[in-house]
């Protein structure tokens, strides 16, 4: 069963209801031990960079994230969640994050409204898998402040813009990280939870 | 390219969507779930519901519409109508709502909206805002001066506050966003107030949903534009079918105005 990650960090169940409803089960747990165990794991999250760190490290998630991981499993980040994955994020001073991908989470440009929220269409860069039935120009559901700056372009799967084009989708092998919200993005944003879940029973 | 939203909004009383004009002659209109699922389908950008039972009977019946919703619907909504605590809040987003929407309560306690950023994040803390053309002291409009005060208690109570510096407030406050409703211009069918849309959007960096007067699509074109709202709500155009979800986005693409695109399986 696919872990979804709680960590006090928002609204988990609408994940795991999208999931279920591409057909995947899944269990929202706290417990680092069932996250190990999980073929694929999900780590969601709202809110600010800092407290979700400190939330990962107390409740004893990292190790089981960087093992999951380097296993080869797997693993989605979604909107804070995927922020989480790189190296260091400038929101609040400038705090480490989980380095699984090398690169920076910095404020989005002022002169536009921010948060940075609706409907944006997706410019997909490179194919993959987790981007079946995804076609170039597609929208989805966006709230942030803040956007990732990867240090190799290589991860960058799609960019969307918003005063400047700012990667929405990272990725390497199965591990992948996505700044908007497919459980939000209606019938599109299912078909990506569907190909994530595709991918763990593949695994 | 960021894109302007659709947002229909549906008032709630019993577990049931209801229709009616100004809270009198309620019909009923439907079960809230499927009418989500509906718009959900038709390619709305968002939804949001109105609690309009304000009774704590009211308070239990509207969590489980919303959970209910939770598990059906994949777009955002918000959920708004007799929130008065944190509490309050904590449950609705519990329940599975993406926002939540303060009126009342924010003017009367301005502390909820920061406190509520604090704890859940400025994304889900939109406060909405009734807005009243002031008036001379003959109830007469000066139609040379474009100043709005702050109403609260569903439009009954006048709170003498300017709604720009309440706007600029708020978002200082830490809300997300802004849903403005001109109380001059709500069940008119004439459009929105387009100076005072305007005059908020341009005053707060935050999005500002427009509201109030809806009668045709070139009313929710010119809020988009002229009124420089990031979203448009509406309730009765949707409602009585007068014109569907996908009609006004094909209006505003031709018009040249950025929406999503209507996509159905």
């Amino acid at each position: 069963m696919i872990a979804i990650i709680d960590y006090g960090m928002g609204n988990l169940r609408s994940v795991q209801k999208g999931l279920e409803k591409a057909g995947y089960a899944s269990v929202i747990t706290a417990d680092p031990e069932q996250v190990r165990q999980a073929p694929g794991v999900i780590l969601p999250g709202v809110g600010a960079f800092a407290d979700a760190m400190n939330n990962l490290r107390t409740s004893g998630m990292i190790e089981p994230i960087q093992e999951v991981v380097a296993a080869g499993k797997p693993f989605l980040g979604i909107c804070l969640g995927f922020q989480l994955m790189f190296e260091a994020s400038e929101e609040g001073g400038n705090f480490q994050g989980l380095g699984i991908f090398p690169g920076q989470v910095r404020r989005l440009p002022p002169g536009l409204k921010v948060p940075h929220m609706g409907w944006n269409a997706l410019t997909i860069r490179q194919a993959n898998p987790f981007m079946d039935g995804i076609s170039d120009g597609a929208e989805f559901y966006f709230v942030h402040s803040y956007y990732v700056d990867p240090a190799d372009p290589g991860l960058i799967i799609a960019t969307a813009d918003y005063g400047l084009h700012f990667c929405a989708i990272a990725g390497r092998e199965h591990v992948f990280g996505a700044q908007f919200h497919p459980e939000k993005s209606s019938d599109l944003g299912l078909k990506i939870l569907e190909n994530f879940g595709k991918q763990v029973h593949a695994c | 390219m960021l894109k302007k939203r659709i947002i229909p909004c549906l008032d709630v009383h019993g577990g049931r969507v209801v229709k009616g004009t100004n809270f009198v002659n309620l019909r009923d209109a439907g079960d809230p779930v499927e009418l989500a699922a509906t718009y959900d389908q038709e390619g709305a950008d968002e939804l949001v519901f109105l609690d309009i039972t304000a009774s704590s009977d009211g308070r239990a019946i509207m969590l489980d519409v919303v959970r209910h919703t939770a598990e059906e619907v994949f777009i955002p909504f918000t959920v708004g109508g007799g929130l008065r605590t944190i509490e309050d809040i904590r449950d609705m987003l519990k329940a599975g709502a993406d926002k939540i929407s303060l009126n009342t309560s924010a003017v009367q306690t301005p502390r909820l909206i920061s406190d509520g950023a604090w704890k859940f994040g400025s994304q889900c803390i939109v406060v909405a805002i009734d807005a009243r053309r002031r008036r001379h002291a003959d109830g007469t409009v000066d139609p040379t001066q474009d100043a709005w005060e702050v109403y609260i208690h569903g439009g009954r109570t006048a709170t003498g506050m300017d709604v720009l510096t309440w706007a600029r407030e708020v978002e200082k406050l830490g809300a997300g966003e802004i849903l403005l409703t001109s109380m001059d211009c709500d069940g008119t069918k004439d459009g929105y107030d387009i100076a005072l849309t305007r005059a908020v959007s341009e005053a707060v960096t935050i999005p500002v949903i427009a509201s109030g007067g809806v009668g045709n699509l070139e009313h929710i074109r010119a809020g988009l534009t002229e009124g420089k709202a990031d979203a448009a709500l509406a309730a009765s155009i949707f409602h009585y079918k007068e014109y569907t979800i996908r009609e006004t986005k094909e209006y505003l693409e031709k018009c040249g105005v950025p929406v999503r695109r209507w996509q159905k399986k």
